[in-house]
């Protein structure tokens, strides 16, 4: 997609490349490909697909896209909640827990370990989404009408809620030893690409069309930018953020959902582990500005697709788990600082310097 | 030095990037008076202040001050409190978790081998509430003070730390005539005891009632320093605006007189607490009526109550014969009202986004969420309005933060006309924007109210109001204290009747 409005931008006019340079998403693109061009040097095989002896496909760029799907639908929801409240959601990781947990604890019946099913999954999942969307309504609640800072108020569900998710599993980790409750981690019949692919890029798209055929959109970046103005054209600023954390819970839960597939269980202590800081970094990384106003989703789901990339090359590299974090965060502080606006600014001013210069010795 | 001064400032100049926010001002306090600072906003009042209380640093010119041989440099309000000079704000700057007498000896702590001498703290504290008559008791809770109370504190404090010069910054805006009142004995107290008190306010009355003289600022400079027994109110509005009576040739205006008054918006008695009390005001198809008087008199407090922008908590309003009630701006925008604000920047544009998506959100929020207006209708609402008002923009995708402060009002202008509305309220719409596009604004809403719609125009530039308004609604300290029409609307009229004076109340 990001290709196809490149090649838009250059055939529609002569200085296509400014054009490019200049646009939204050309940095996060750049990043993105920076990454992957390391591995190109480093890991040869970085791009090889192949079908492997149970018919699915496996290499790195495929595990890369797998891996990046929860963090993907998180950033779609952090990036709504940053653009309208100018502040983020920390809370989700444990949310995505309590979710799995509830989803588990209705597919179990309360048992620890089952290998049939208590109840429908579509129950569960459902039930697991309206559970997050119960987190979301309290975090949106306490930003939006009680005017709390984003990061205090998202801070109680986010020391809480691993402890709630633990209650719901009374502290027990539930398994559901069930192939069909598989497949939303795994693979839909003879299907060779991972599900959570395919839940990703539904959640993404249904997001877009969802702010791009109502004006959601327009008012989200409206509240963002300027709330008071924003209300005094009419629009109900409250309702709106708290709208945005809604959302951002939803996704959560969704998350959640495909992370305890992955692992036929609910972990409360591990799921969506420390992945609210890497979705406000997908956001970030995105070129969105983390103090709210206007947005762009693909940003954010390049940034998360960066940021797995990143990860994958590291232990691709056969970088140490624990010392992985040391060489993201480098990384990240490349990446940041290219996309500042005090970089921005010396790229432009030695421009400038070059061209006065070159004007000068004609 | 003269005798009598306890503070002499001369030549005093101050620039900010870009404004020259003092110029060549002098001031002189005397023992024992109270000083009016009077000015517009903008005028160098708070300047003049924090030039002398060393929360800016001065570019040119010399501070003395009674008891010291070379001028005084004050780096930080503490230097300034130990050259003797003490400041009392607005908001009141204690600790409100504290007691009182904490709050009072708060960072010179009365001590006993290092500790805090808690009984003799509370002695002295009582001591000195009981001298200045202020009841309230040493170990009462700041918070549990009332706001009078906590200005008086304030005050006490700064009386105790041996100040010579007590500063008073708006020290009445939230205060009721009762507990200004009390704040005006105070004052007169500490005046007999010769303290010399600059009394910085908007509110006229108060000037009147408490002051010995007044000393007029205008863009940064001095207009001179008066005996309040030589400056009548009107005069002193007049040196306040920068207008003499003598060179101010009436315009009137050319706008033909309604035959039929049909009411768009009524409103009974509606208010809200501390900030407009409750008013009557009527405007008719057709009609424009203007709303005048200083700054901070609930001009824009007003409108705002009708609007909803602040909910008012008393009396009624009538849209076109019709009880209505308005929780919300969405609310009134559905009864056909467009707001624009005063302040462009903080309550008007959408910085980020584009003229385009500035001009049609109003519409937009009002059709709801889920009937977006499509690209295509989006546009040719941009294209109508930036060509009508003659927007100069590099394109309708350019952010309106890119444009020039006029062109920004014409895009909020176009945001309210493309809703249609029946009643146009418009807060400041010329406000720093330049002369031509003035007369241009001006005169679209001459034609808008020709074409039947109701409009209320604030303007705190007279000879704008002259040409633009049929009646006139004066304001005065919060309250609207009547209307002017037909013969009167004139400068000299206006101004007497901003200035009041008791006799025509």
């Amino acid at each position: 997609m990001s290709n196809r409005k490149k090649a838009y931008t250059t055939t529609k006019s002569g200085h296509g490349i400014r054009q490019i340079t200049s646009m939204r998403l050309f940095l996060p693109i750049v990043c993105l490909l920076a990454v992957l061009l390391v591995n190109v040097i480093t890991t040869p095989n970085f791009f090889v697909i192949s079908m492997s002896g149970n018919g699915v496909l496996s290499g790195y760029i495929v595990d890369v896209v797998n891996r990046a799907s929860e963090l993907v639908i998180l950033a779609v929801g952090m990036t709504l909640v940053t653009a309208a409240s100018g502040g983020q959601d920390i809370s989700v990781g444990a949310v995505m827990a309590v979710a799995a947990a509830v989803c588990c604890q209705i597919l179990s019946g309360g048992e620890v370990s089952v290998n049939s099913l208590a109840n429908p999954i579509i129950l569960g999942i459902v039930a697991a989404i309206l559970a997050s969307a119960l987190c979301g309504a309290f975090n949106g609640f306490l930003v939006a009408k009680l005017n709390i800072q984003p990061m205090v108020a998202t801070l109680i569900l986010f020391t809480a809620g691993r402890g709630i998710a633990q209650l719901v599993t009374n502290g027990q980790i539930t398994y559901i030893r069930v192939g069909s409750y598989q497949v939303m981690g795994g693979y839909i019949g003879k299907c060779p690409i991972p599900t959570p692919i395919f839940i990703a890029i539904a959640v993404v798209i249904i997001v877009s069309l969802i702010l791009k055929k109502t004006a959601l959109g327009l008012y989200i970046e409206s509240v963002g930018i300027n709330g008071t103005a924003s209300r005094l054209v009419g629009l109900n600023s409250t309702m709106i953020k708290f709208l945005t954390y809604v959302i951002c819970g939803v996704m959560a839960g969704i998350a959640g959902v495909v992370a305890s597939s992955r692992i036929y269980s609910a972990d409360a202590n591990n799921i969506g582990l420390n992945l609210e800081m890497d979705a406000i970094l997908a956001v970030a990384l995105g070129g969105n500005v983390l103090g709210g106003g206007k947005f762009s989703l693909m940003g954010s789901v390049i940034g998360a697709y960066t940021i797995q990339a990143l990860t994958t090359t590291l232990y691709a590299m056969s970088v140490k788990g624990d010392q992985l974090p040391v060489y993201k965060a480098i990384v990240v502080i490349i990446i940041v600082i290219i996309q500042s606006p005090v970089f921005k600014q010396f790229l432009a001013n030695r421009k400038a310097k070059q061209a006065s210069v070159v004007k000068g010795g004609n | 030095m003269e005798n009598n001064v306890v503070l002499s400032m001369k030549d005093i100049s101050k620039i900010f990037p870009g404004v020259k926010a003092l110029q060549h001002v002098d001031f002189k306090l005397r023992k024992g008076e109270i000083h009016a600072l009077m000015g517009e906003n903008g005028a160098g009042k708070s300047t003049l202040i924090k030039v002398l209380t060393g929360v800016h640093a001065l570019d040119g010119g010399e501070i003395r001050m009674e008891g010291f041989e070379e001028a005084i440099i004050n780096k930080s309000p503490q230097d300034a409190q130990n050259h003797g000079i003490s400041t009392v704000y607005q908001e009141v700057n204690l600790c409100p978790n504290l007691t009182v007498a904490e709050n009072l000896f708060i960072g010179r702590e009365p001590k006993k081998l290092g500790f805090i001498d808690w009984r003799l703290m509370n002695r002295k504290a009582t001591e000195l509430l009981r001298d200045l008559d202020i009841d309230a008791g040493a170990t009462d809770k700041l918070e549990e003070c009332s706001l009078a109370k906590q200005q008086m504190i304030a005050i006490a404090r700064a009386v105790d730390m041996k100040c010579q010069v007590l500063i008073l910054d708006e020290p009445t805006s939230s205060l009721d005539d009762e507990e200004v009142e009390k704040l005006f004995v105070l004052m007169r107290r500490l005046k007999k005891e010769g303290v010399g008190i600059i009394f910085v306010t908007h509110f006229l009355e108060q000037v009147y009632a408490v002051c010995d003289r007044i000393t007029v600022l205008r863009n940064g400079e001095l207009v001179g320093e008066y005996e309040i027994a030589d400056l009548p109110r009107v005069e002193l509005v007049a040196k306040m605006m920068g207008k003499d009576f003598d060179d101010l040739a009436d315009i009137k205006s050319a706008h033909k007189a309604l035959d039929k008054f049909e009411p768009i918006v009524e409103a009974n008695g509606l208010g809200r607490k501390g900030s407009i009390r409750p008013f009557d005001f009527t405007v008719n198809k057709g009609e424009v009526v203007g709303l005048t008087g200083l700054l901070g008199s609930g001009r824009s407090e007003l409108v705002r109550a009708i609007y909803g922008a602040d909910k008012p908590d008393s009396g009624e309003l009538l849209v076109k014969g019709k009880t209505v009630k308005i929780n919300a701006p969405i609310d009134a925008m559905k009864l056909g009202m467009a707001y624009l604000p005063e302040d462009r920047k903080k309550d008007g544009i959408l910085a980020d986004l584009s003229v385009r998506e500035n001009i049609i959100i109003a519409l937009q929020a009002k059709k709801g969420m889920f009937h977006p207006m499509s690209r295509k209708e989006m546009e040719e609402a941009a294209d109508k309005y930036i060509e009508m008002l003659q927007i100069k923009t590099a394109s309708r995708e350019t952010p309106i933060k890119s444009l020039s402060g006029g062109n920004q009002q014409k895009v909020i202008i176009g945001r309210w006309l493309l809703t249609n509305p029946d009643y146009l309220i418009l807060d400041e719409p010329t406000r720093g924007i330049d002369i031509g596009t003035k007369t241009e604004i001006q005169k679209l809403v001459l034609d808008l109210a020709d074409q039947g719609m109701a409009v209320t125009f604030i303007s705190s530039e007279v000879e704008e109001m002259l040409r633009t308004c049929s009646r006139m609604g004066v304001l005065r300290d919060g309250k609207k204290v009547g209307e002017i029409t037909g013969e009167d609307l004139s400068q000299e009229g206006i101004m007497k009747a901003i200035a009041g004076g008791g006799s025509d109340e």
